[in-house]
C-alpha cells in the first residue's frame, strides 16, 4: 500500500539572497509559520510546479514535510529545523533575523 | 612567491567580467538555474543550506600578508566577519549575496586570488605540504611544481569536463604532510640512487563513499617529465573514467576496475605520445617559478631571549612544545597557529584574527603564511628570537592555543550547520570533544592523536584517515555518529576500520572519552601514541571500551 500523504510546504532558496523561503498562498515568506500547508498530494504537486516556474525569484524548490500546529507548520526533520533556524555554531541566519 | 604576470592578470579580469555578465543574465531571467549552475560552480559559487557559499582557492596553501588582509576585508565587507579554512587549503565564505559575488571576485583578483575550479568536474586547487619551503626534512620546495600544475590545469581545454572532480597534492618531503595517498594524484618528492630529485607518483587514492589508498604508478619520475606524465594520467582517466554512474566516476574506481598495471600501460603509451609536445617550455617556466620561490634572506642572531622565555613562562613553553616544527634554517622555527581554540569552530578565523596573522607574517615572518589541510594557519619562517613577541600577539587575539596535533586539533567539515549535502552536524561534535578534553586537562598526557569528523560519506573531514574518525549520518531522521579506528593520512596511510554500531549525538562525546581514556590504560608507555597502541593491539580492546555492555553480554 502506498504510504499516506503527510502535510508539506513548498520551500526553496531565494535567488538573490540565497536564504530559505517558503511558499504562502500568494507569494513567499522567510517564516515557516506563515507558509501554506499542503494536505493534498495532487494540490501539493501543482503548487510545487507553480513555484518551480518562478525561476527569476527562487532556486531549487521542493516539498518538505511539516507538522501543522496551532502556531503554524513545524519541521519534522532536523535538516529542515536547521534551514528554518540557521547554523548551531553562531547566531547567524534566520535565528538572528526573525 | 609567485606573482601574476600580465597574462594571468588579463585572463582573470576577463574571466571575472564573463562571470559578472553571467550573474546579470541569471538575475534578469535570461539564464535558467540549470544553465547558470555549471557557470557559477566553475567560479566556486555554491548554494548551500542557508545561503550562497564562495570557495576561494589558496594555491598550495600559500598566502602573503596582503592576500590575508584582503581575505579579512572580504569577510567584513560582504560576509559576516569571518572565513572558514578547509581541508583543501581553500577559504569559504558562508554568507555572500549573489549580486555581490562579482565584486568579491574582483577584490580577490587585486591580490592574485580567484575561485576558478574550486568546484565542478575539473582539476581542483593543487594542494601542498603546508611546511613547503621551510621544513627541515624537505627534498625540495614543492610549490614551484604546484604552481606549474596550477597554470597548466587552469582552464585546460581537455580537462574542463572530466568524469568527476580531480584533486592533486604535492609533498616536498618523504614525510607526507599533504595526504598524497588519498588524492587522485599524489606526488611525493624523493631522490633516486644518483641523488636527483623526482617524484613518487601515486594514483587512485581518495576518501568519500569508497575510500581507497592510492597506488604507486611509478616509484621515480624525473622532475622534467612531470607535466607530460600528469597530463597522460588525466588524459587516460578522461577517456576511461566512468560517466554512467557519478559514484563510480572518480579515478580511484577507474584504477580499481582496470588494475594499476593496465592504467600504467595506458599512461606510458600516452606519455610517449605527448612527451615531445613539451619541448622544454615547461622546464623554462619551472625554472622561473623556482626562482620566484627562492627562500627569503634568513637572518642570524642569538636565541637567548627565546630560551629565557621558555624557562620563565610555562604557557609559552607549552605552546612552543606543541606548535613549533623544525625549520631548515639555523635559529628558525615553523609556527603553527591553531584555529582550534577549545570550543571554537575548527578552521574559522575572524577578520581581526586574519589581520593579526597578516601583521605577524609581515613583521616577523618574511611576509609568508600557509593554510594547512588540518585547518590551521602557519607562519613558515620565524626566527626563534621573535617567538615570545609572536606568542604574546597571538594570545591577545585568541590564537595561542597549544594543541597542534593533539586531541582538540580536530578536522571538521562544515556539516549540516552549512552544507547542503550533509547528513549530520560536525562542528558541535568537534566543539564538545575539544571542551571535554580541555576540562579533563589530559590533552598533553594523551599526546599525538588525530580526530577527524565528516558530516556525510563524502568525507571532506577526512574521517577515514583519522586515528579516530567520526562520520555523521541520518538514521531514520536522527543524527547518528559512526566511529572508525586506526586511520592514518601520513606516508603510512591506512583507512580506518568501523568500530561498530553508531552513537547518538548525546552518546558520541562520552564514547570518545571512553575510547581515549581506555587508550591511556592500554598504552605500554607514555610515549606510545594512540595509533601505535592500536596497531600493536588491534581493534578488540578498543571496541571493548567503546561497547562495554555488548562485550559483557558476549562474555556471559
Amino acid at each position: 500500500m502506498p504510504r499516506a500523504f503527510t502535510p508539506k510546504v513548498v520551500t526553496a532558496n531565494h535567488l538573490l539572497e540565497g536564504d530559505v523561503i517558503y511558499q504562502t498562498n500568494d507569494g513567499w515568506t522567510r517564516d515557516l509559520a506563515q507558509a501554506e500547508v499542503l494536505d493534498d498530494e495532487a494540490y501539493a504537486d501543482l503548487r510545487l510546479l507553480e513555484a518551480t516556474q518562478q525561476r527569476d525569484v527562487i532556486v531549487g524548490a521542493y516539498l518538505a514535510d511539516v507538522e501543522p500546529t496551532d502556531a503554524g507548520p513545524k519541521p519534522t526533520h532536523f535538516r529542515e529545523a536547521f534551514r528554518m533556524r540557521g547554523p548551531s555554531n553562531y547566531s547567524h541566519g534566520k535565528q538572528a533575523e526573525l | 612567491m609567485y606573482h601574476y604576470n600580465d597574462f594571468d592578470t588579463a585572463f582573470l579580469a576577463e574571466r571575472n567580467a564573463q562571470f559578472r555578465a553571467q550573474v546579470e543574465r541569471r538575475i534578469d531571467g535570461s539564464l535558467t538555474e540549470d544553465e547558470f549552475k555549471p557557470l557559477r560552480l566553475m567560479n566556486g559559487l555554491y548554494l548551500q543550506l542557508h545561503a550562497y557559499m564562495l570557495r576561494v582557492a589558496i594555491p598550495y596553501g600559500t598566502l602573503n600578508s596582503a592576500q590575508m588582509r584582503k581575505l579579512a576585508e572580504i569577510a567584513e565587507r560582504w560576509d559576516k566577519g569571518y572565513g572558514h579554512f578547509t581541508t583543501r587549503q581553500n577559504i569559504q565564505y558562508n554568507w555572500p549575496k549573489l549580486r555581490d559575488v562579482p565584486d568579491m571576485l574582483d577584490a580577490l583578483a587585486e591580490v592574485d586570488l580567484h575561485a576558478i575550479q574550486t568546484s565542478g568536474n575539473t582539476i581542483r586547487n593543487v594542494t601542498a605540504d603546508h611546511f613547503a619551503g621551510a621544513a627541515a626534512d624537505e627534498v625540495e620546495d614543492p610549490r614551484p611544481v604546484a604552481e606549474l600544475l596550477r597554470q597548466w590545469s587552469t582552464d585546460h581545454p581537455e580537462f574542463q569536463f572530466l568524469p568527476r572532480k580531480f584533486k592533486i597534492a604535492v609533498s616536498g618531503s618523504e614525510v607526507d604532510r599533504a595526504v598524497t595517498k588519498a588524492h587522485d594524484i599524489g606526488l611525493r618528492m624523493v631522490r633516486n640512487a644518483a641523488g636527483e630529485p623526482g617524484f613518487e607518483v601515486i594514483v587512485g587514492g581518495g576518501l568519500g563513499r569508497t575510500p581507497m589508498i592510492g597506488k604507486v604508478i611509478t616509484p621515480f619520475l624525473p622532475k622534467a617529465d612531470l607535466l607530460p606524465y600528469v597530463e597522460a594520467i588525466v588524459s587516460v582517466y578522461n577517456l576511461l573514467g566512468r560517466r554512467d554512474n557519478k559514484y563510480k566516476a572518480r579515478i580511484k574506481i577507474t584504477v580499481h576496475e582496470n588494475g594499476i598495471e593496465r592504467i600504467r600501460e595506458l599512461v606510458e603509451e600516452r606519455f610517449t605520445a605527448i612527451k615531445a609536445q613539451f619541448a622544454g617550455f615547461d622546464q623554462e617556466l619551472l625554472s622561473k617559478l623556482e626562482a620566484a620561490f627562492a627562500p627569503p634572506a634568513f637572518k642570524t642572531g642569538n636565541i637567548k631571549g627565546y630560551e629565557a622565555a621558555r624557562l620563565t613562562n610555562p604557557a609559552f613553553a607549552s605552546w612552543s612544545d606543541t606548535n613549533l616544527s623544525a625549520h631548515k634554517a639555523d635559529g628558525y622555527a615553523i609556527v603553527s597557529i591553531s584555529l582550534k581554540a577549545h570550543g571554537a569552530t575548527p578552521g574559522d578565523a575572524t577578520a581581526d584574527q586574519m589581520r593579526v596573522m597578516a601583521d605577524l607574517a609581515e613583521r616577523y615572518g618574511h611576509n609568508e603564511l600557509r593554510i594547512s589541510h588540518e585547518q590551521n594557519v602557519i607562519l613558515p619562517h620565524v626566527h626563534k628570537s621573535d617567538l615570545p613577541a609572536i606568542y604574546a600577539a597571538l594570545r591577545d587575539a585568541g590564537l595561542a592555543t597549544a594543541n597542534i596535533g593533539l586531541v582538540s586539533d580536530i578536522i571538521a567539515c562544515p556539516g549540516m550547520d552549512y552544507c547542503a549535502l550533509a547528513t549530520a552536524r560536525s562542528i558541535p561534535i568537534a566543539q564538545e570533544i575539544a571542551e571535554r578534553f580541555d576540562a579533563l586537562k589530559l590533552e598533553h598526557d594523551i599526546g599525538p592523536l588525530k580526530i577527524k569528523i565528516s558530516g556525510c560519506i563524502n568525507a571532506c573531514g577526512h574521517h577515514h584517515v583519522g586515528h579516530i574518525g567520526i562520520l555523521g549520518l541520518d538514521r531514520a531522521g536522527v543524527e547518528n555518529y559512526q566511529i572508525t579506528l586506526g586511520g592514518d593520512g601520513s606516508e603510512d596511510a591506512a583507512i580506518g576500520e568501523r568500530a561498530g554500531p553508531g552513537f547518538s549525538a548525546d552518546e558520541i562525546i562520552p564514547a570518545i572519552e571512553r575510547l581515549v581514556l581506555g587508550y591511556l590504560d592500554l598504552r605500554e608507555t607514555a610515549n606510545e601514541t594512540f595509533l601505535q597502541a592500536y596497531r600493536r593491539l588491534g581493534a578488540a580492546p578498543f571496541k571493548a571500551v567503546l561497547y562495554p555492555a555488548e562485550t559483557k553480554q558476549d562474555a556471559a
